[in-house]
């Protein structure tokens, strides 16, 4: 299982084993990672669970992801991303992202 | 100091957590009827379906509740006394300071088909556990009804196979809940996935075998089912606050604070008829967003925040197969519609004269997230703006 590490609000540093096939919020929401609420449980609708890809490469934001990025979250950076969109695949092993403020 | 939240769906479950993070002190007391982390309800009638090995969403880790403190509770509560403050749960008299009932609403069923073995409904854990097994010694499939529950499952069943065929009443599907330019793109897309639709459906029966039903009976044609799945509507779960004396219309009616009738009693989420902003009436709002958002604002209000009524922009989504239908604000009270029609992109802004009350929209999260925006801002646009696109809608709305 990949590790991917998410930064949390306060920079505490959380290593997450993540499920190839489950999305990059769901390994966060089960970790108890601070500050993903992921409240529509990953429909794109809510933009709770955006974060920031600080190290590593992820595959391009698909349309849904990108508009709604662009057009609700606040604080959106050129490394935005909404990780309920992700799906993780073993590559991804060793990516940080830090969990987007709100 | 202590707060008992019966129900334990999205509305109470947030409840719980939130407590905390406000900075409530006093003890939280979720209880379930269902022993089970809970979990997001939306994917029951869509992923949850399609896929056999499939878990449930949990709502949130179950450490999440141990961080803040929450006990949780199996069982089911059978009385309360508003006067005493005290809940039964299963025999023991539970104290509480203030309590909550998120208690939820259940599907409607209709009454010729209650009990057959093959009839299906879709709520909770239990409904899609069940339903999923069933599937797999059915191919013809009849859903009853042309809401969402309905359609989302139609467009997953078609999706694995099954052959679909979709009964409603109305000339048109989501006719209560959509304009007709968004029935007709669904429609569309249903018939491509090969979901058969019977519109104008008017019921003469059904024929049954023991304790099965094998066709639902049509005025001039019969529909054979190995499933029945009924999608037509919920009731909220009242029952427990009718017996306690708590006021209630068609939910639970609550104030603006989300208080009930009792002291000391609050109602929130699907089970919650409020007073709303955009309706100027009591309404009870079946989503995920005002059941979380009610949750959030009752957790303020619980921790000692000054009192201020419930206000949100209510937002809704439906995955359709291939469709993301997202719909911000009511257009109750709608009078004419603007239409943007890109053939894979649609939005309809819905206004009353000259005041917008609502945006829905297929497939364009751009145009719905800035219609929350323009409708939180109490601000309409001009139709021409509308017309246009997304991006000229946020410029209008940065230009303040």
């Amino acid at each position: 299982m990949p590790q991917i590490t998410f930064v949390e609000p306060d920079g505490t540093r959380r290593e997450v084993s993540a499920r190839p096939g489950e999305s990059l919020m769901a390994a966060a929401t089960r970790a108890n990672v601070a500050g993903i609420i992921a409240e529509c449980g990953g429909s794109a609708m809510c933009a709770t669970c955006h974060c920031y890809l600080i190290d590593g490469a992820l595959p391009e934001a698909e349309a849904l992801e990108a508009e709604t990025l662009e057009f609700v979250a606040q604080n959106v950076q050129a490394s935005s991303r909404l990780t309920c969109q992700i799906t993780v695949t073993d590559t991804m092993a060793g990516i940080v992202l830090q969990v987007a403020p709100r | 100091m202590s707060v008992v939240i019966i129900g334990a769906g999205h509305a109470g479950s947030q409840l719980a957590v939130s407590l905390r993070a406000e900075g409530y002190a006093g003890a939280v007391t979720l209880i379930d009827a269902a022993d089970a982390l809970p979990y997001h309800k939306p994917p029951l009638s869509k992923t949850f379906l399609k896929d056999p090995a499939a878990l449930p969403q949990p709502l949130r880790a179950a450490s999440a509740y141990d961080t803040a403190g929450v006990e949780r509770r199996t069982g089911m509560v059978t009385a309360i006394d508003t006067a005493a403050r005290v809940v039964m749960l299963d025999g023991e008299a539970l104290l509480y300071g203030d309590l909550v009932l998120a208690t939820g609403a259940r599907n409607r069923m209709l009454p010729d088909l209650a009990g057959a073995a093959n009839v299906h409904s879709l709520r909770d854990l239990a409904d899609a556990m069940r339903l999923r097994e069933a599937l797999a010694q059915a191919q013809r499939v009849t859903v009853i009804g042309g809401g969402f529950i309905g359609l989302e499952s139609a467009a997953a069943l078609a999706g694995i196979g099954k052959s679909v065929t979709v009964l409603e009443a109305a000339p048109r599907v989501l006719a209560r809940v959509a304009a007709p330019e968004t029935s007709r793109h669904v429609q569309e897309t249903l018939t491509g996935l090969g979901v058969t639709l019977r519109l104008d459906w008017t019921g003469q029966g059904y024929r049954r075998d023991g304790d099965r039903v094998t066709a639902v009976l049509g005025a001039t044609d019969d529909i054979p089912c190995d499933l029945i799945l009924v999608g037509i509507g919920a009731v909220a779960d009242t029952a427990l606050a009718k017996a306690a004396g708590i006021a209630c219309n068609m939910g639970i009616l609550t104030d603006a604070h989300l208080r009930t009738s009792a002291p000391h009693v609050w109602a929130i989420g699907d089970v919650a008829e409020t007073p709303h902003w955009q309706a100027g009436a009591a309404l009870r709002i079946e989503s995920v967003q005002n059941a979380t958002d009610q949750a959030r604002h009752l957790a303020r209000l619980l921790s000692g925040a000054e009192p201020t009524p419930f206000r949100t922009v209510p937002w809704f989504w439906s995955d359709i197969g291939p469709l993301k239908l997202q719909i911000a604000g009511l257009a109750i009270w709608a009078d004419r519609r603007v239409m943007r029609d890109e053939g894979a992109r649609l939005a309809v802004f819905h206004l009353a004269g000259d005041r917008l009350m609502s945006v829905e929209t297929l497939n364009s999260p751009a145009d719905h997230m800035i219609a929350r925006q323009l409708l939180e801002s109490g601000r309409t646009p001009p139709d021409a703006v509308m017309v246009e696109g997304a991006a000229a809608l946020k410029a209008w709305l940065a230009q303040g």
